[in-house]
């Protein structure tokens, strides 16, 4: 018998770090906003899948404008709200690319709002990822469409008048609806059970997509701590509590195709 | 139980105080000092090497600014060459 001695060795092992497709770069985004948790959790399900070569991202007009800088991908920069729109014409051009869009809900759920319902009706082959955080964080915290009913903003003083404004709109529920959407879930971040849904929502979005599954749309709620008048937790909690009540979270629409995925692994 | 710590990138980190308020043993706080963006960083303060390495701090950073480093133990013949380390990078799976 060989004399072999089982050795335990105590190794240190680094078990989290920057994901390799975020750039280096400081973000532009304010302390505590979730923007750039949720272009860690992309980067994280990028480098994951190893389509970091391969991915083409679309970025829109908001504070979300900066992805293209913050991602090492190749992208573009669409006017306001026609992101879907140049990711449909770069997919059809390069049909074996990745094609993501990054929205927010000024621009998606606003000006935008025609190019990303045609492209869900249509069951364009492309990813739209929509982060809501209830106002136009840019430009200074004014109303958007989902703003919810009551909450103050720069441009609703009194709070969001639902008689004469409207109730705020579902975009995730909407898009369900329509025919050619394959996959939508909505998600959040304000704890660790929530970020590793969204990033499972993420993963399965772009795995659809791979797949050619038909257009697929994953909506966050993001915090946005300098424009609500909060701080970074109290902004969390606030999603936690108040968003929530009217955004539910969890997979919205699950085609057939992409169950099956999901079954596969 | 498992042996860790955290490197913050004090440049990178904004000071939302996130990493704070998810730490299970509260090991994490923030500097008395500004960085160059008068930002004051979070620190790890561990005298007891209570850190586990468990990454919730990291999974929350929106700035990425933390990595986290945890020692396991490699069972390993004696003389086999296994003493590389593997680089696993274990988000919220």
């Amino acid at each position: 018998m060989d004399e072999q001695i089982a050795v335990v060795n105590v190794q240190e092992q680094l078990v989290y770090a920057r994901p390799r497709a975020l750039t280096e770069e400081t973000t532009n985004y304010c302390p505590g906003c979730t923007h750039g948790l949720i272009n860690k959790l992309i980067a994280e399900v990028i480098d994951e899948l190893g389509i970091q070569e391969n991915t083409i991202s679309v970025s829109p007009v908001g504070c979300s404008v900066f992805f293209y800088r913050y991602l090492v991908l190749d992208g573009v920069v669409a006017p306001h709200g026609r992101a879907p729109a140049v990711a449909i014409g770069i997919k059809r051009m390069l049909p074996d690319r990745v094609v993501i869009t990054y929205q927010g809900d000024g621009d998606m759920a606003a000006i935008g709002m025609s190019e990303v319902v045609w492209a869900a009706m249509r069951g364009e082959n492309i990813t739209a990822f929509f982060v809501n955080n209830a106002n136009y964080g840019m430009t200074g915290g004014q109303m958007a469409p989902t703003t919810l009913a009551g909450q103050v903003t720069t441009t609703t003083p009194e709070g969001r008048d639902v008689e004469t404004m409207g109730m705020p709109t579902r975009m995730a529920e909407l898009i369900a609806g329509l025919p050619g959407s394959a996959y939508v879930a909505r998600c959040s971040t304000y704890d660790a059970r929530t970020i590793r849904d969204a990033r499972n929502a993420i993963r399965l979005a772009l795995r659809a997509q791979m797949a050619e599954a038909g257009f697929t749309m994953v909506e966050f709620l993001s915090a946005c701590p300098t424009n609500w008048g909060l701080s970074p937790q109290g902004a969390l909690q606030w999603i936690k509590d108040t968003m929530v009540a009217y955004y539910p979270l969890g997979e919205i629409k699950v085609s057939e195709a992409v169950q099956r995925l999901k079954t596969k692994r | 139980m498992a042996r860790g710590r955290i490197v913050i990138n004090l440049e990178a980190c904004k000071g939302c105080q996130l990493c704070t308020t998810v730490c299970p043993s509260n090991l994490i706080r923030m500097a008395n000092s500004f960085n160059s963006r008068g930002y004051r960083p979070a620190e790890l303060v561990d005298p007891q090497q209570r850190c586990t390495g468990c990454a919730l701090c990291a999974i929350m950073c929106p700035d990425a600014a933390i990595e986290v480093f945890r020692e396991v133990k490699v069972k390993s013949q004696e003389g086999s060459a296994a003493e590389e380390v593997v680089l696993v990078v274990t988000g919220p799976a």
